[in-house]
């Protein structure tokens, strides 16, 4: 690198490539942040230009605002079980579909079927989230008509004159909604731990296996082991999944911009957009864009300096 | 192969990947971000286009100028609209742009912020733009003079007296008039005229008969009450409705009016709050309704598994296609509780489907022109074929329209109830109020609340409004 940066001409030529990028990338989202910044200390109601400079009085009202507490209580549970369960699950499958088979001595391979395995998988990544929100609607029908609730009073589990309302209980709502963040993650993190999986040197396996090591040892002591990297990504990636949200939340839920019922299902991005459209509160919404961006961006340092150990090459 | 560690320092491979994760953070967070951010202050400053004022012409509409208008593309489409445009292009030799969507906050609220609004705007749906947040934001033209121009039909009269009663009222914010309501709507419960013939029910007038055709239904193995659990506004109507009835126009103004006894301490209030939820208690919901969206619950009553459902009336239009051919719907108006001051009879009329100017409007004269073009039996009319929906203008159906059997007796209705209509005022003024209270009515409806409860919860929502520095802009007497 130093010595492209040595020459001159060189460094024109880089700089060429680079200029568009970076003014695009200061016009369209470092500009954006400083605005917002900027209108967090403001009563701007966002429908109009004019606004008054209040200081920190969207921020305290912040501290104080209950429902974006419990917003931001409920994106910290996501985070840490959308993450946890959505790798776990991943690296199990991705595990058994390369490496967990075992038929034939000296043999590392999937089990048997993995490779229709894989693409069934993948399939739930395919679909946009907004047609998984009208799917899993279908599943959690607060009637009769619902799958789970119509197998359930199939099978005698759930009386059809009370049916479980999953979306509209207090206690449900949110695991409801995290099991399909995890069912449509699941997918994409097994293609990608398979991924890597797959340029793990077989001989490794081999070794292992000849030294008799059973499945559970195979995993725990060389498949994680030469994976980490791409577990530390993904955990960033999922975190940052779960502290969005607001699609499936906004979509499935009840109230406006979801987060219903009566606030059990609250993320902090439903607030921020309930109170940005709807209630003509900008300004405060504006802070409380400011509060995600950097809990964001803490939460990302911290996962990435947590998660940091050695790292094996091969 | 090698096996090493690099434990000090950044790799080059890492600092990229490290940066790639951070740069990530801005995806979600971003476009939240970036839709805080407005277009600046730009003052559009290019002159509006104008004519000469004339009677005919009362704001002065410059021939052959532009005319930008947006429409909010729902239940009723849009091709009312593109025959308005297309017969006031025709008069005026005007060009007009027409844009027909749902995501009306996110097209327009861009344009708002920076000063080059469109011209006529149907404010509505799911996604409007809050009439209350753009009135106090300023961005709203004073119409008051569209109320005082001729009318087309009868140049002897004014605008605002083709209009129905209550029109002028609910669409003043702040003591301007400010938006146009188009869509007369009446609200209550409606029920299947077949189901019933065919079960011997007949049209309850008190909550007692009311929950005795319930309790019939219940007999039957079908629901008595459906509502749209999902969105909590539906009950609402009902629990509103049953306040207005049993304490009067009074009672119904002190809600409006943010009094500190709105709820708590109004023996109407918890009656109503008790009556709807005896319907709970006693096991007439439909199964599984409080979880159900507006067209899951709908369609399950236009398959008679429930008795009744409240709706305002635009629910035939929206049920077009999932209702039975013989189904024969009814609107009834929601009975009442003993010693009721207003009658059976009495019903929640307004209006729906606010058309404004924005102040800034490019061709404000053509805005104004456009609304009072509105208010005439020609485009009246058109609206009515097309959308198959009444309007605030008096009358002003041409009585060759065939109209399907649940408008039509909502129309019997409306006659019947002549002069005792109300209307309630705070969803449009304080939208926070509103949607905290739809919260508690989802907790009472899934019996997680008690009456009581919901009372202590709404004054608050009352009181909390009460503080808004805006709150005293609003009034009704």
């Amino acid at each position: 690198m130093s010595q492209v940066a040595r020459g001159k001409g060189r460094t024109g030529f880089i700089t060429g490539f680079l200029i568009l990028p970076l003014a695009l990338y200061l016009t369209f989202v470092i500009w954006p942040y400083i605005q917002t910044f900027g209108y967090s200390f403001t009563n701007w109601s966002g429908q109009s230009p004019t606004f008054d400079f209040v200081g920190l009085e969207n921020y305290s009202a912040l501290m104080k605002d209950e429902v974006f507490r419990g917003a931001l209580w409920h994106n910290l549970l996501l985070l840490v079980f959308v993450p946890t369960i959505t790798i776990l699950l991943a690296l199990f499958f991705a595990f058994m579909v390369n490496a967990g088979g075992r038929s034939g001595a000296g043999g590392v391979r999937g089990v048997r079927g993995s490779a229709v395995y894989k693409i069934v998988y993948f399939f739930p990544q395919v679909l946009s989230l907004a047609i998984l929100a009208v799917l899993f609607g279908a599943v959690y029908r607060s009637d009769t008509g619902g799958l789970l609730n119509g197998f359930l009073a199939k099978i005698g589990l759930v009386d059809p004159a009370r049916p479980v309302e999953w979306l509209n209980q207090p206690n449900l709502v949110l695991w409801c909604l995290l099991l399909v963040v995890v069912w449509h993650g699941v997918g994409f993190y097994l293609v990608l731990f398979s991924a890597a999986m797959q340029s793990v040197p077989k001989d490794i396996y081999e070794a292992a296996l000849l030294d008799g090591a059973g499945r559970a040892q195979t995993f725990l002591r060389v498949t994680l082991p030469l994976l980490w990297d791409s577990v530390q990504t993904s955990a960033v990636y999922l975190g940052i999944a779960a502290m969005d949200m607001f699609v499936l939340v906004s979509t499935m839920t009840s109230g406006q911009f979801g987060g219903g019922p009566d606030h059990h299902s609250e993320v902090m991005a439903t607030v921020l957009m309930r109170n940005f459209l709807y209630f003509g509160k900008s300004g405060y919404a504006c802070a409380m864009g400011v509060v995600m961006l950097v809990l964001t961006m803490i939460l990302s340092v911290v996962t990435l300096r947590a998660t940091r150990r050695e790292r094996i090459e091969f | 192969m090698s096996m090493g560690s690099t434990g000090e320092g950044l790799g080059r491979r890492d600092l990229i990947k490290r940066s790639a994760a951070l740069g990530l953070i801005s995806v979600p967070t971003m476009s939240f971000l970036s839709a805080c951010a407005s277009g600046g202050e730009d003052g559009s400053t290019k002159g509006p286009d104008k004519g000469l004022v004339s009677k005919e012409n009362p704001f002065g509409v410059a021939k052959g100028g532009k005319l930008d208008v947006v429409v909010f593309k729902g239940g009723f489409g849009d091709d009312y609209a593109k025959a308005w445009e297309a017969a006031f292009d025709k008069k005026w030799g005007t060009t007009s742009s027409h844009l027909g969507t749902q995501e009306i906050a996110a097209k327009l609220q861009p344009r708002f912020n920076g000063g080059n609004p469109p011209d006529v705007v149907d404010d509505s749906g799911a996604q409007q733009i809050k009439i209350d947040v753009l009135a106090k934001g300023g961005q709203l033209a004073d119409l008051t003079a569209v109320l005082d121009a001729p009318s087309l039909d009868d140049p002897s009269k004014k605008v605002r007296d083709m209009l129905i009663a209550g029109t002028v009222e609910q669409g003043t914010q702040g003591g301007k008039f400010v938006a146009l309501y188009y869509v007369y709507t009446v609200y209550g419960f409606w029920y299947s005229g077949k189901l019933f013939k065919e079960k011997g029910w007949t049209e309850p007038k008190t909550w007692d008969e009311f929950l005795a055709v319930c309790a019939k239904a219940k007999e039957a193995g079908i629901g008595g009450l459906a509502h749209q659990g999902k969105y909590p506004y539906y009950i609402n109507v009902v629990i509103m409705d049953l306040i207005a009835k049993k304490g009067g126009l009074e009672a119904m103004k002190a809600i409006d009016n943010l009094a500190p006894n709105a709820f708590e301490g109004n023996p109407a209030a918890l009656a109503a709050v008790e009556a709807v939820y005896e319907v709970v208690e006693k096991g007439y919901l439909m199964p599984g309704t409080n979880g159900l969206t507006h067209t899951e619950s709908q369609t399950a009553w236009n398959q008679y598994k429930a008795a009744f459902i409240p709706s305002g009336s635009w629910l035939e239009n929206e049920q077009l296609k999932q209702t039975p051919d013989d189904f024969d719907m009814k609107f009834l108006p929601v009975p009442t509780l003993a010693d009721s001051k207003l009658p059976f009879e009495a019903i929640r009329a307004g209006a729906g489907e606010p058309f404004i100017v924005p102040e800034k409007a490019a061709n404000k004269a053509g805005g104004q022109e456009f609304l009072r073009s509105m208010i005439s039996r020609e485009w009246s009319t058109l609206f009515a074929q097309q959308a198959n929906s009444l309007t605030v203008v008096k009358d002003g159906v041409d009585p060759n329209v065939k109209l399907r059997p649940g408008t039509a007796s909502a129309v019997a209705a409306v006659k019947t109830a002549g002069s005792n209509t109300f209307n309630y005022l705070y969803p449009d003024w304080y939208s926070e109020m509103d949607a905290e209270i739809q919260n508690a009515s989802n907790e009472l409806m899934a019996q997680r609340i008690q009456p009581k409860e919901w009372i202590k919860r709404a004054q608050a929502a009352v009181d909390k409004a009460a503080k808004d520095p805006n709150a005293k802009n609003n009034r009704r007497s």
